[in-house]
């Protein structure tokens, strides 16, 4: 009877599915953005910042593939100033187990953030990561790729729809051409594109709940890995006024116009 | 911008867009309640708060702004669970026709200190002060939701069984009636399978338990009333494809003549949930007969847990005929809504279109105290002139 007790709490490590999701804190997405003053960057004080939205179609799909039976407990990843912590907790409401944030001020590119990432996953040992395709901010499309590679790990980016089954990885992908569908073995590195699924709300007892989920705090010397980039920001500017259109009486104006535009022969 | 004149300058003068007053203030989680400039639009203050779990309920189906919401006291579908904008604002904001700003509300959910200023402001139409802040309730956001759809022999036995429903007490979040040429419209403008005949479109808030038995609940009074065909979920998509023909109505009824270029006049009669069935029987009938005659048809669609219904005229607004018949349709089903202790207007409130029907409503005292505040607070009568309140020419 004891050893049947020992079984059932510790479960082998064949029925083990670990998931770690990575969330950004950005720019919310409904905000009309500023470039500041002296051109160094986009205006930040005093902005609303939220879950970059394919961070939380990330955090949607493992915790659907929790809710399924086929992930056992999600991790979700965070790298940015003491405020990311805001952004786990909403990933703990959405269901996610727990939290690590790796705490860093400024401008992190995807190399730095994937090294990082990397770490994390060579500790923890998932055999799934889903990251969002890329950021609202940076719309770098990096991270998840940069990840694979240094861990060796097969990619599947841009997914639409993602199965697991018996160790393996289906995702179809969204790419200039149609769809494509991909096979691989776990462990693998997923990036969510906008149609994967429709992230749910989190509910007030789900944020209730969260408050007493655990985040590990953590930065990048501890994890061993230089943040330091090799690109510099020179100067952030705000893309040229839009010219008025005009408006013309009739047809035959519209192709004289557009002759005289040269936009026609 | 609203469906009765609200907004016409009867006399000239100075629109004020207040769409650049936009900003969310403060959101206060613990209190469950958010403070936002009169131009915050419905759908942009729940994207703001989405991550706090929590949700501004009142829904009138546009993504209208919170100010324009208070001015015409507007509600929505799910009116019936949370109420409208006189139960979900908190406190308002608003500049006098004197300059001065007035604060109204409190932050305390309960206060008995005071005039009721900040209910005066909600639905007085921009007449009696400009609207810039708004304190505004929040809810949690249901942690399931479950729909329901069945159809009845009868409109009668529709209503019923939504009076049944509701004095059973169960907390249904929405209750909307189709009749069957609504139905029949869907089928031909979305090429749907309804059967033609008087339809519920339900939904159900709260836990996934609560949500599955509510909907069961439900369904077992909808079958003492001879409801057939009656199918629910709480699964987002399939609870979608259940309540679209309810979302396709109005564009359907706009198209069911077959005619281009018609614009839609919806009527907007609310009685007792009681006279319901009598209200839309008798109103039936006098459609029947304009029908009959110029072939103007009225699909009807109702937010019936609240007795309010809707009939979506389609009108060629170039035909003087049409409009004259259209309008007098109107005006007969809302002297009719009143004379069965209703209102000529739920949700699309008086503008000047309706401002003939007030007396009648309420009585020559309750309409002299409101030209007497009126007179109060704007005195040079420079706030939305010629509307309620407004001193007779």
């Amino acid at each position: 009877k004891e050893s049947r007790n020992k079984a059932k709490m510790h479960p082998s490590a064949a029925c083990r599915m670990r998931a770690i999701v990575g969330v950004k804190r950005v720019v919310d997405y409904a905000v009309k953005v500023r470039v500041k003053a002296d051109k160094s960057a986009v205006e930040t004080t005093g902005v609303k910042m939220s879950m970059n939205p394919f961070c939380e179609i990330a955090v949607e799909e493992a915790v659907r593939l929790k809710e399924k039976g086929i992930v056992t407990e999600i991790i979700a990843v965070s790298v940015g100033p003491t405020q990311s912590q805001e952004t786990i907790r909403t990933a703990l409401a959405m269901g996610v187990d727990r939290g690590i944030h790796i705490k860093a001020e400024g401008e992190i590119l995807p190399l730095a953030v994937a090294k990082a990432f990397k770490a994390v996953c060579d500790a923890e040992k998932p055999e799934i990561v889903i990251l969002g395709k890329q950021a609202i901010d940076g719309d770098s499309n990096q991270t998840g790729q940069m990840l694979a590679a240094l861990m060796g790990w097969p990619q599947a980016s841009f997914a639409s729809k993602v199965e697991i089954v018996d160790g393996k990885a289906t995702v179809t992908r969204e790419v200039d051409g149609g769809l494509e569908t991909l096979a691989m073995s776990l462990p693998v590195v997923i990036t969510a594109d906008l149609r994967l699924n429709e992230p749910r709300y989190a509910t007030l007892p789900n944020i209730m709940k969260a408050k007493k989920k655990k985040i590990d705090a953590t930065d990048f010397a501890t994890l061993g890995v230089d943040p330091t980039s090799k690109i510099t920001t020179v100067k952030v500017e705000e893309p040229p006024v839009r010219a008025g259109g005009e408006k013309v009486a009739d047809v035959d104006a519209v192709i004289a116009k557009l002759k005289e535009k040269g936009l026609v022969g | 911008t609203s469906l009765e004149g609200h907004l016409a300058a009867l006399r000239g003068g100075i629109g004020m867009n207040m769409r650049e007053m936009n900003q969310v203030l403060e959101v206060n989680s613990d209190d469950m309640d958010v403070r936002a400039q009169a131009g915050v639009t419905r759908k942009q203050l729940n994207s703001y708060i989405r991550d706090t779990g929590l949700m501004f309920t009142v829904d009138p189906g546009a993504d209208a702004s919170l100010g324009g919401m208070a001015s015409t006291r507007a509600s929505g579908t799910n009116t019936v669970k949370y109420g409208g904008m006189r139960d979900n604002v908190l406190g308002i904001t608003a500049v006098l026709a004197n300059g001065e700003v007035m604060h109204t509300g409190s932050r305390a959910r309960k206060s008995s200190t005071g005039y009721d200023l900040k209910n005066l402001l909600i639905g007085a139409e921009g007449t009696l002060g400009i609207i810039t802040e708004l304190n505004i309730r929040l809810v949690g956001q249901p942690a399931a939701v479950s729909s329901a759809v069945c159809e009845f022999a009868t409109l009668a036995d529709a209503v019923n069984c939504t009076m049944a429903v509701i004095q059973t007490g169960i907390p249904v979040a929405r209750v909307e009636l189709m009749d069957a040429l609504s139905c029949a419209a869907v089928n031909k403008y979305s090429k749907m399978e309804l059967k033609e005949l008087p339809t519920l479109f339900f939904e159900f808030h709260g836990s996934q338990a609560s949500v599955e038995e509510q909907a069961q609940q439900t369904g077992e009074i909808a079958e003492s009333f001879g409801a057939s065909g009656f199918k629910w979920s709480s699964d987002a998509q399939q609870r979608g494809k259940l309540w679209e023909a309810r979302h396709h109505a109005y564009w359907a009824a706009i198209a069911l003549r077959g005619l281009p270029n018609l614009r839609g006049m919806p009527t907007d009669a609310a009685v007792p949930i009681s006279r319901l069935a009598d209200c839309v029987i008798e109103s039936d009938a006098d459609l029947q007969e304009v029908t009959q005659r110029t072939g103007l048809v009225g699909p009807l669609v109702g937010h019936v847990g609240d007795g309010n219904f809707h009939y979506c005229l389609a009108i060629d607004v170039t035909n003087p005929d049409e409009i004259h018949e259209a309008k007098a349709f109107s005006q007969r089903l809302a002297e009719r809504a009143i004379r069965m202790g209703g209102t000529c207007s739920g949700e699309h409130g008086v503008g000047y279109g309706k401002l003939k029907y007030l007396e009648m409503e309420h009585g020559a005292a309750a309409v002299g105290v409101m030209r007497s505040i009126k007179a109060a607070m704007d005195p040079h009568n420079i706030l939305n002139p010629g509307k309620m309140g407004s001193p007779i020419e």
